[in-house]
């Protein structure tokens, strides 16, 4: 009896143990990670679903909220369970320099000249430009605001606001609204002076500020009339306008803009065939059917001028919209965001 | 002798699984972030040379020139990315700018075509001692940086522990609110829940089953759809603010959502299961017939209450008080999307330094502190449990 029950625990240890090392052996599908909502929604009819039958093998996809600490994570344990990801333009950078990506292969993207400055990379192709403008809802506020002062002003347009948390726009919002050009914004702002005044300028709207941080928020408060008016991404209102008809407006003057690019995680599994995805949903034809779906810029020229009038109006990159808009400075907030985050939570904490 | 040690590792034999996930997935995650806190190797491994002329300089004057011979040869060492980003990332933490410093500077040092005089030429800023410092401070393996930033503190440039700026601190704020909102929740709980569990326990057929599934019901449900779900009902054109005007109750509408009065409600109700089934659990024990014994050695009801059912069933609101709050120091969506500026708890610090700047360091000692004080309050739960049992 004893040595029955003996060999069958050992058998049983056995056979978990073998099953557990069997398991990592099974092959990973081509897995692309965006960033959920809308957005993705269209990524998946555009670029996941054709290019998962031109494979002729299932493609995978996840959403993920950023964080360069999450894909940091994932490279260091070794065999990450990502192989293309979009990031923003800081993870790109930081990531870049940490060797947290592979290479692109430009020559499959088409070359570097078939894209925007911005969007090319050694370690990432742009995917899409992007704005964080004010927005407001048209059916409420007949004359809307056109500036950051008005978004200050809450004597002209009395209301709450909403920005997102943490100081990255926030504090460049704030030296616009005190009548820093678009040229200087970020000398002033790299300064001790400069970080002190928009602190100053944040003091006087702080009591009247809700904070967002997920990029569906801000579309909820403006809905529910929680708040008068909010930064947010430019593709969220636009695509809530189209689904669900309402008259939300985005302010392209003082919108700070940035390119997000596609990267492939360092020793990621499917390596080659996240490459061929990044090269496939950089194709013209292909980028060219996002705007209809979200508005976003495209970083293939050629991409770019086949999108039809209607939707390119709504584009960051529209020559209309960019000409007051603000690139970001990602230099400054790989140096900084450390800092000034851990000074940003303790003027919230005040 | 020989069958009772060969049971006694049988016995073990049956609780090594119990044990290999214990120390797999509790003991070695917690050993590898205390000690994330406190080791600091990533820069010391990199820059051998430099660590031995920089103990020469006075961190006053500009820095030597065997300094930057030391530390250009250090950096054309370097041949492994991720390492080098550690390095800069820990650098950069304490001293900002390192970021673009150090990439404008290796890119240099890896130009064959034209090489740099000394660093000074490739960027300005290699003249200042701040980040010459900044790296002399870094070279130890071991630090108390982090632990002693996680609660406000630092050194200043003599090595000696002191306050730190007021606008870098932020720390022990959200720390003292963290254990304030999570005390406040716990006693709503207590007061809700235990007259809760007194009336289910005190019923029986379908209608214990009723209460009993109105608690059991959120808890099978996603947290986050719970905390939505507050959201809508809490917000001012909300079903709470449009009723009470509806029925003449207030003019206008009630703040509350943004605010501590939003979170509280809602951690409430989230966390209120956790105590009112160890209560229930506890007071279904006792006999029944308990109660009308001192009614009928006349003890009127509050009496009969104080002296009986509540010194019987304290145990379970004990332990029904701990495991609310503890699980809600850790609360982070809820007061995220229902609270205010003034009601972000420590693990939103947390998840920010270990997802937004990959500073594992900080995360690691601010996790520490709240698991040290956490015990601390565990220890004197214990201290009073025993003294309970022992008075019995």
């Amino acid at each position: 009896m004893k040595t029955i029950m003996k060999s069958g625990i050992l058998t049983a240890a056995a056979v978990v143990l073998s099953a557990s090392l069997a398991l990592p052996a099974l092959a990973r599908d081509l897995t692309v990670v965006s960033w959920g909502g809308n957005y993705q929604d269209a990524q998946r009819n555009i670029y996941f679903k054709p290019f998962s039958e031109k494979l002729g093998k299932p493609v995978l996809d996840e959403a993920w909220d950023g964080g360069i600490g999450v894909i940091q994570s994932k490279v260091k344990a070794g065999a990450p369970n990502w192989d293309a990801v979009q990031v923003e333009a800081e993870e790109l950078a930081l990531g870049c320099a940490d060797g947290l990506y592979e290479k692109i292969d430009w020559d499959k993207m088409g070359g570097k000249d078939k894209f925007l400055d911005s969007a090319v990379n050694d370690c990432g192709v742009g995917a899409i430009v992007w704005s964080t403008a004010i927005a407001y809802d048209g059916a409420k506020l007949k004359e809307g605001p056109t500036s950051w002062a008005d978004f200050w002003n809450v004597e002209k347009f009395p209301g709450k606001r909403s920005l997102r948390k943490g100081p990255k726009y926030t504090l460049e919002f704030a030296l616009l609204a005190d009548g820093v050009s678009k040229d200087e914004l970020y000398d002033v702002l790299g300064t001790d002076e400069g970080v002190e005044r928009a602190f100053k300028k944040l003091d006087e709207l702080k009591s009247n500020i809700v904070w967002w941080e997920s990029g569906a928020q801000p579309l909820q408060f403006l809905a529910s009339g929680e708040v008068a008016m909010t930064s947010a991404y430019n593709g969220r209102i636009t695509g809530i306008n189209r689904t669900e008809g309402k008259n939300f407006k985005v302010v392209f003057p003082g919108s700070i803009y940035a390119v997000d690019s596609w990267v492939v995680l360092k020793d990621a599994e499917n390596k080659d065939a996240a490459q061929d995805f990044i090269a496939f949903a950089s194709l013209p034809d292909n980028q060219a059917k996002l705007p209809e779906f979200v508005a976003y810029g495209l970083p293939n020229k050629e991409a770019a001028s086949k999108v039809p009038a209607e939707f390119a109006k709504d584009l960051p990159t529209d020559p209309a919209n960019m000409t007051d808009s603000i690139p970001l400075n990602v230099d400054f907030w790989i140096d900084n965001a450390e800092s000034l985050t851990q000074r940003f939570n303790a003027w919230l904490a005040q | 002798m020989s069958g009772g040690s060969s049971r006694t590792g049988r016995s073990l034999l049956l609780l090594a699984p119990l044990l290999v996930f214990l120390i797999g997935f509790f003991v070695w995650p917690l050993f590898s972030m205390m000690s994330q806190a406190i080791s600091d190797p990533a820069v010391l491994r990199l820059l051998p040379r430099s660590a031995e002329v920089i103990g020469d300089w006075d961190r006053k004057s500009p820095p030597t020139m065997p300094m930057q011979a030391a530390l250009v040869e250090d950096l054309k060492a370097v041949d492994d990315d991720q390492a080098l980003g550690d390095m800069v990332r820990r650098l950069n933490s304490a001293r900002s700018g390192f970021r673009t410093l150090m990439s404008k500077t290796t890119s240099a040092l890896a130009d064959p075509a034209n090489p740099p005089a000394d660093l000074v030429s490739i960027d300005k800023r290699w003249e200042k001692p701040e980040f010459w410092i900044a790296i002399a401070d870094a070279l130890s393996p071991y630090t108390d940086r982090n632990l002693l930033a996680a609660v406000d503190l630092g050194r200043n440039a003599a090595g000696n522990i002191e306050h730190l700026p007021a606008d870098q601190s932020v720390n022990r704020v959200i720390l003292v609110r963290t254990f304030w909102i999570a005390a406040l929740v716990t006693f709503f709980c207590a007061c809700i829940g235990f007259p809760y569990a007194i009336i289910a326990a005190s019923l029986d057929g379908w209608k214990r089953d009723l209460m009993l599934g109105a608690v059991l019901l959120p808890l099978w449900t996603s947290l986050l759809v719970r905390t939505a779900a507050w959201f809508i009902l809490l917000q001012e054109q909300g079903l709470i603010n449009d009723l009470l005007r509806g029925i003449g109750l207030i003019d206008a509408p009630l703040a509350l959502i943004f605010n501590r009065t939003g979170v509280i409600i809602a951690m409430t109700h989230v966390l209120l299961p956790f105590m009112v089934l160890p209560i229930y659990s506890v007071l279904i024990t006792i006999p029944k017939n308990l109660m009308p014994a001192a009614a009928s050695l006349g003890a009127p009801p509050l009496r009969a209450f104080l002296r009986v059912l509540l010194p019987l069933s304290l145990r379970g609101v004990a332990s029904g008080c701990l495991l609310v709050f503890i699980s809600a120091i850790g609360y982070y969506i809820t007061p995220a999307l229902i609270g205010g500026p003034g009601d972000q708890m420590i693990s939103s610090i947390i998840a920010f330094y270990a997802t937004g700047s990959a500073n594992w360091g900080m995360a690691g000692a601010l996790g520490m502190v709240l698991l040290v004080a956490t015990l601390v309050l565990y220890s004197v739960y214990a201290r009073l449990s025993n003294d309970e049992s022992g008075r019995r």
